[in-house]
């Protein structure tokens, strides 16, 4: 029945060569799946870098097999010094939120699947697209390097606040050279986000296929063009402050460094320069950062249950808006992470106002969820389980943000662990939770394959428990005093929480250990899994349409028509319980907005 | 139960490689070798890259100034200079070339439509605009040696670290504006040309936009120094 596509033609010929195949490719694809390998090995770096952290913590005598290679002086004898246990905080932080969070969910899974959603062959500009990728994986380099400079990695957390970060060598170690190599890779990373930015912003207003208007487009495509919009304007800002940073390391500008600053009885050449000016950049950017990380989890998440729900959410327009809301709204609340900086106790107010206003839109989405949630006959998968994880864990992690919003209370707990637990619960392990929603559901579209659904849950049981067993802990952490960033807790009033630290360290190792599981499924079922169907959700959107893996130029030189909302289940249609956006069939349906 | 019967949109078969066009897929060889024959399939997306672009560009100039307004309010050690005189040369010399080369996207779209058979021309005005680019790069380096002749070097003060950083930015800005001239330059050349319309609005908008953002950037330093 799908017969009336219109002709096409593609604007790049298939690549003969293995280079241009897959190296330097200019399929949207492939650049996807570059983006999401690139993504998977800097989460085990991080992974990694957080199992040496929490060991230190739990046994802080504990000498770590092999870390003395990694740093002779930064761990002598395999025990972490104080200072490079912050070196290790500071790339854990770097390599999760700009590599993993915000590579993957957006740049990876938007790559691949976004232009097949609006039903075009690839982005328009697909140069921008392949550098888009390669400056980013340039800035991963960089970043990585700063293990490899003598006083390796900087010390001073992934928010890299001034005067710290802008003094140099003599602040102490990684402050010289790995402190500018942090900046310059974070200068790099985003120019590769602004040139992705702009293929996804054009391909979603100007590539849609026929038929597709904005409201029919999959809640996916909603959500990575909200986040491009955030990213476009967020890593705009970031650049210029990195650009600032690196100028006060090597041409001895005092843009962030004050007058009369003596730092291990040095008194620092620098004059009259701002320290919160620093802050002020760096979280115009790093608030929104927070949604670019989660959005695109809440498009995914939306898409996973909507397909295993067999019924639309309660409103897609309202899903929508929220999410945009959410977007705008981010620019007003940076100054919350700033209430401990000294500010005017009514500046407080005015940024507390707008945080606690922003919970309005998340709550509205998670209620949509719910509530479309109550009543339906959920499929219950791999997909759908981590789908149902990431909103748990959203609605948990988003809670404590309540406390955090209010100057008075964020006071008190934003030095301690209460706040690595709310951040870590919303944009960290929900978006990862995103991520494997979105991999177990669209892994089959990618290779052809199906990945193993036992495994699949036994996964996230294990991720899911871990996760809540990890991070529950730290609010209470928090709230018992117990100070972030320090490497060992010596002080006696911190000696009972020892026990809680311990359980927070093997909760990691076992969880950690449970992702073996899923790399294992995912390399297995790549090669060996049994052959995927076309469409073996019995989803409505164009990448199902086409076949597994997709082709070169996705819909075979013919782009599709649509002629149905995004989401059209729970009616009767020739094709069962759902009708595929491109399909000309006249159908009845039960929940439609119009 | 609400009943919404899905009218499927008219399809034109007669034109349908037309309704693709611009909307998921371009012509593999959009000009066929003919300049005349071009369909430009790519405007909508260009002009939304560039504008996308531009707004990136203007948000990283807002966060540099935001920035030069903070650091000058958090001491008293900004110190006010003469801007070299040579900045008022360049900016003559850019807003010429802006007018260079619309005359160039106007030659080149009447070429495009048939109207005028003279490649040359329009050929002649890119050349005389990058001309004037480069005259503008070297005008801005002769800005910084006069600044440098006075003693004031990027870390002198905050004012001349300012100054430095944002007149270099936007020259860096303005070499990728060179780098899309010379591209526009080198597909009308060509013996069959491959210029696409849009290629040529977008590199002049772009350009045109270096000029906003310089007369902006004139304006703040006059201000501020």
């Amino acid at each position: 029945m799908h017969d009336m596509h219109v002709p096409a033609v593609h604007h790049h010929a298939p690549p003969q060569g293995f280079i241009r195949k897959h190296v330097f490719s200019l399929d949207h694809k492939v650049i996807g799946e570059q983006y999401y390998g690139l993504a998977l090995l800097a989460v085990l770096i991080g992974m990694v870098l957080s199992w040496i952290m929490r060991l230190h913590l739990g046994w802080p005598t504990l000498s770590i097999p092999g870390l003395q290679l990694l740093s002779k002086n930064g761990a002598p004898g395999g025990i972490p010094t104080p200072e490079y246990y912050l070196q290790l905080m500071t790339m854990h932080g770097t390599f999760m939120v700009f590599f993993v969070l915000t590579t993957a969910p957006f740049a990876g899974f938007g790559n691949y699947f976004l232009p097949i959603q609006v039903g075009a062959e690839d982005m328009p500009f697909p140069h921008f697209n392949m550098m888009s990728f390669w400056v980013t994986f340039v800035a991963f380099v960089v970043a990585l390097a700063a293990f490899f400079v003598p006083d390796g990695p900087p010390l001073s957390g992934w928010t890299g606040y001034a005067p710290l970060s802008a003094l140099g060598a003599v602040a102490g170690p990684g402050q010289g050279l790995g402190q500018v190599l942090w900046a310059a890779s974070l200068a790099i990373f985003c120019v590769g986000q602004l040139l992705g930015s702009l293929n996804f912003i054009s391909t979603t207003l100007d590539m849609r296929c026929k038929g597709m208007s904005m409201m029919r487009l999959p809640l996916t495509v909603w959500a990575w063009f909200i986040t491009s919009a955030m990213g476009l304007t967020a890593f705009a800002v970031l650049m210029p402050a990195c650009i600032l940073l690196i100028l006060d390391h090597v041409a001895g500008t005092s843009f962030f460094v004050a007058s009369n600053l003596v730092v291990n009885d040095q008194l620092q050449p620098h004059s009259g320069g701002s320290t919160l000016l620093w802050q002020h950049l760096f979280w115009f950017f790093g608030h929104p950062e927070v949604y670019v990380a989660i959005v695109p989890g809440m498009g995914v998440v939306s898409h996973v249950l909507i397909t295993n729900m067999r019924r639309p959410m309660l409103s897609h327009r309202v899903l929508i808006y929220s999410m945009a809301a959410l977007a705008f709204l981010s620019y007003m609340v940076y100054g919350h992470h700033m209430f401990v900086s000294g500010m005017n106790p009514f500046s407080s107010i005015v940024f507390s106002f707008p945080t606690l206003a922003i919970t309005i839109p998340s709550t509205i989405i998670v209620l949509i969820w719910i509530g479309s949630l109550y009543g339906a006959k959920l499929r219950i998968n791999s997909a759908s389980l981590f789908a149902l994880g990431f909103i748990s864990l959203f609605v948990s992690g988003g809670v404590s943000g309540f406390f955090l919003a209010q100057p008075s209370l964020d006071i008190l707990l934003h030095a301690t662990y209460f706040v690595v637990g709310h951040f870590h619960f919303t944009m960290a392990i929900a978006a990862i939770f995103g991520i494997f929603a979105g991999t177990y559901f669209w892994f089959s579209k990618v290779t052809g394959r199906m990945m193993n659904e036992t495994l699949g849950k036994i996964h996230f049981w294990f991720t899911f428990v871990g996760a809540y067993s990890i991070f529950m802990p730290f609010h209470y952490l928090g709230i018992a005093g117990n100070v972030r960033r320090y490497q060992a807790f010596v002080d006696d009033y911190l000696q009972p929480l020892l026990g809680v630290h311990k359980f927070i360290t093997v909760a990691a190792l076992v969880t950690g250990a449970a992702q073996l599981i899923f790399l294992y499924n995912l390399i297995y079922s790549r090669f060996r899994g049994p052959k995927a169907p076309q469409n073996p959700w019995e989803a409505t959107s164009l990448e199902w349409t086409i076949p597994s893996p997709p082709p070169f130029d996705n819909f075979g030189g013919k782009l599709p028509v649509v002629y149905h909302d995004p989401y059209q289940y729970g009616i009767e249609a020739s094709s069962g319980d759902y009708v595929m956006q491109d399909s000309p069939e006249q159908v009845q349906t039960v929940h439609d907005e119009k | 139960m609400a009943t919404t019967i899905h009218e499927p949109p008219a399809v034109n078969a007669i034109h349908a490689p037309e309704l693709g066009a611009g909307k998921g897929a371009w012509p593999r060889n959009p000009s066929e070798g003919n300049l005349r024959m071009l369909a430009d399939h790519s405007s909508g997306a260009s002009r939304t890259g560039i504008w996308v672009g531009l707004a990136a560009i203007s948000m990283t100039f807002a966060a540099f100034t935001s920035a030069l307004v903070v650091r000058q309010g958090s001491a008293l050690d900004w110190r006010h200079f003469a801007l070299p005189s040579v900045l008022y040369f360049n900016t003559v010399i850019l807003l010429a070339s802006s007018m260079t080369l619309e005359v160039s996207r106007r030659r080149v779209a009447a070429f495009a439509r048939g109207f005028d058979s003279r490649r040359a021309i329009p050929l002649g005005w890119l050349y005389v605009t990058l001309a004037m680019g480069l005259i503008f790069v070297a005008g801005q380096f002769a800005a910084w040696m006069q600044l440098k002749a006075q003693g004031l070097y990027l870390a002198t003060n905050p004012s001349s670290s300012f100054f430095y950083v944002l007149t270099a930015m936007h020259a860096l800005h303005l070499l990728g504006g060179l780098g899309g001239l010379v591209l526009v330059i080198s597909r009308l050349s060509k013996q069959i040309p491959t210029l696409r319309r849009s290629t040529m609005d977008t590199a002049s908008y772009y350009w045109h936009f270096m000029d906003v953002l310089w007369l902006y950037l004139l304006l703040l330093l006059w201000l501020k120094f």
